[in-house]
């Protein structure tokens, strides 16, 4: 039996630069955190699972299927989401129909349905009008269902991402930096809703994270990247632990800059 | 209560003004005025319906009686309605910047007007032109090259944005011009810059003069022209155009094909321009290269700008607009000047037949056209009528 997510070797280089190196990534259940320090490749790597870049060597599947040479649409309508580190919303659309927008690959509609306004046509509207107010009401955005999207505080927006994300259907979410900016209330309470989601929807979820008390609460298992290579894999309390995660974060002892400097005079 | 005494009240009134006073064109401004008036103000939506409904389907047909040319602007109005409506799913919805539009009207016109005339002949022999019924056959063809050629349009251009797509658009549209122009040799296809004439009209029943066929048959395309727009653009095909105007990236992310919304929003525009170009060149009986150049293009577009981006009611009100300024306003402004011009008067002490005739008033028409775009553009950018965000009902979570 395969895990629902599995990435083997993956490595991706732009010109000259390997942004990753062989990594290996693997997910059945819960939630993995991804860390790194700046450029470690965290993105890049969320990029090649969605399909926007394609990876030089390196397989990734998901319920067995392998996905590369796959679009991003279809590898979404497959069941992988995502959201982004700068917040992408659809700016001059209203919260709800952002929502809508994020459900277009379950839409099962032709253009014969849409032009003839049927009772197919009606139903299917109904439905996705009724789950697209239930994921607002979920992030506690539904007052907010008719603003305009660019017009939302900077909090509400990385919610209205979350739930367009939910709205495609995903089994597994993958949040690029999802409490970035936020204060230390409402990355608790963002980590509140991810985790009743986990535990209602069975959803596996992949984070980015660079608020280590947001990882460490709330992660079942942490990788660690560092120049596009995975250097520390396992649960928070061990790679907190370990020395390779701890110089790739601080630097080796005696090799701080000033000292050698001082050295070499 | 007072808005709806007082729209009902208006469109009567400049109706009975048009026809006391044909010629003037003024008074025939006020009569679309009403119209407008009648769409925004607050009144029931049936009394609305209704109004619009006779001014268009009685008053405006009546009116032609009086002023035969209110009629040709009518349905030249009504062309350009629907170019613009077509344009603006292209650029308004999707974002996707297209420079050469009047392309697919070229086609769709070019399309009657080989076997609509005798020029066919030429080509397969003997048998045309068809027989005049064929018009109505060809509203589907034209349709049907329309899309086509949007598609065709659409596939070398998928991966381009922004500046680079208005670029290739732009060329699109020139090499269409063009080959309309140069195809008369080695096969003459085209006729080349002489144009094809004459052009069949379609059959009509109970007689009812040209104009005014023509006016209804204009006035049906843009009704079922506006229903598919809205049916459209209030739907997932119409919300994932948008998306991608926003966001492409992100719209592909979140499961929006890219290439088929892309290609399916090119070929809707590009439709209503083919099946229009089937009306215009038999409602011209004539028709060559000259008809389709770049300013067209620019002109659609404008409408689309001047009424507001990825608005139903802007694209109408931006192409009633422009065509009314091109054809109407600027022209008897012109007129009214070289008549005060030729009379002599005297303004401030300057008699007004010294202007040097490098000052004629005919040859500021464009100029002032511009300068109302720039106008425009600065003080209201989003357009006359903008789009509005609808506040959804919301479903019971």
């Amino acid at each position: 039996m395969s895990a629902l997510f599995e990435a083997r070797g993956i490595t991706k280089r732009f010109g000259g630069l390997t942004a990753l190196h062989a990594v290996d990534f693997a997910l059945d259940a819960g939630i993995a955190s991804i860390i790194g320090p700046n450029g470690a490749g965290k993105t890049t790597l969320f990029n090649v699972f969605t399909g926007l870049y394609r990876a030089e060597e390196g397989g990734v599947t998901f319920r067995g299927q392998p996905l590369l040479g796959l679009r991003p649409d279809q590898i979404t309508a497959l069941g992988i989401c995502r959201t982004f580190q700068n917040i992408r919303l659809f700016g001059n659309m209203t919260a709800i129909e952002n929502v809508l927008v994020g459900m277009h690959a379950r839409v099962r509609l032709g253009l014969r349905d849409v032009l003839a306004r049927g009772p197919r046509f009606h139903a299917s509207e109904g439905a996705l009008m009724a789950r697209a107010s239930a994921l607002l009401e979920r992030v506690g955005l539904l007052p907010q269902a008719n603003e305009v999207a660019r017009n939302l505080p900077y909090g509400d927006q990385r919610r209205l991402e979350l739930a367009r994300a939910l709205a495609s259907e995903p089994a597994l979410l993958l949040l690029d930096e999802p409490t970035a900016g936020m204060t230390r209330g409402e990355a608790g309470a963002l980590m509140g809703l991810l985790r009743a989601l986990v535990a209602d929807l069975g959803l596996a979820v992949v984070l980015i994270e660079h608020n280590m008390r947001v990882v460490m609460g709330v992660s079942d298992r942490v990788t660690v990247l560092d120049h596009g290579e995975k250097i520390s894999e396992g649960a928070p309390h061990e790679v907190q632990a370990d020395p390779r995660v701890i110089e790739a974060y601080l630097g080796t002892r005696h090799s701080g800059a000033p000292r050698r400097r001082l050295a070499e005079r | 209560m007072i808005q709806a005494a007082l729209a009902t009240g208006l469109v009567g009134l400049s109706a009975w003004a048009v026809a006391t006073f044909p010629r003037s064109v003024v008074v025939f401004l006020l009569f679309q005025g009403s119209l407008l008036f009648v769409y925004l103000a607050r009144i029931p939506r049936w009394l609305r319906t209704a109004l619009l409904a006779l001014a268009l389907l009685v008053l405006m047909p009546v009116l032609g009686h009086f002023n035969g040319y209110y009629l040709e602007i009518a349905t030249q109005v009504g062309i350009f309605v629907a170019l613009a409506l077509g344009l603006n799913i292209v650029v308004g919805l999707a974002g996707l910047l297209d420079l050469g539009y009047v392309a697919f009207f070229a086609v769709g016109a070019y399309s009657w007007a080989i076997f609509g005339s005798p020029h066919a002949n030429i080509m397969f022999g003997g048998g045309f032109p068809l027989a005049p019924g064929w018009f109505y056959a060809f509203l589907l063809v034209g349709l049907l090259l329309g899309a086509g050629t949007g598609v065709l349009l659409g596939l070398p251009v998928l991966r381009l944005r922004g500046d680079y797509l208005a670029i290739v658009t732009l060329g699109f549209g020139e090499v269409i011009r063009v080959l309309a122009n140069n195809l008369d040799k080695p096969v003459n296809i085209t006729n080349g810059p002489k144009g094809i004439t004459p052009i069949s009209r379609p059959p009509v029943p109970f007689d009812v003069p040209y104009a005014e066929a023509f006016y209804f048959l204009v006035l049906l395309i843009v009704v079922v022209v506006v229903l598919v727009n809205r049916r459209l653009e209030d739907s997932h095909v119409g919300r994932a155009w948008e998306a991608i105007r926003e966001d492409e990236l992100a719209a592909q992310a979140m499961g929006v094909p890219l290439v088929r919304s892309k290609l399916l929003a090119f070929g809707c525009g590009a439709s209503f321009a083919g099946i229009m170009g089937v009306v215009f060149s038999a409602k011209q009986v004539f028709i060559n290269p000259e008809s389709f150049t770049f300013l067209e293009s620019i002109g659609v577009l404008a409408m689309v700008i001047l009424g507001g981006m990825g608005s139903i009611p802007g694209a109408v009100v931006g192409a009633t607009v422009v065509t009314v300024l091109n054809l109407q306003v600027l022209k008897g402004f012109s007129l009214w000047l070289n008549e005060l011009k030729n009379a002599g008067v005297v303004v401030l002490g300057y008699n007004l037949a010294d202007l040097p005739t490098q000052l004629e008033p005919a040859k500021y028409e464009r100029m002032i056209f511009g300068a109302i775009l720039v106008l425009m553009m600065i003080f209201r950018p989003q357009g006359i009528l903008p789009v509005r965000r609808r506040a959804r009902e919301l479903g019971t979570p």
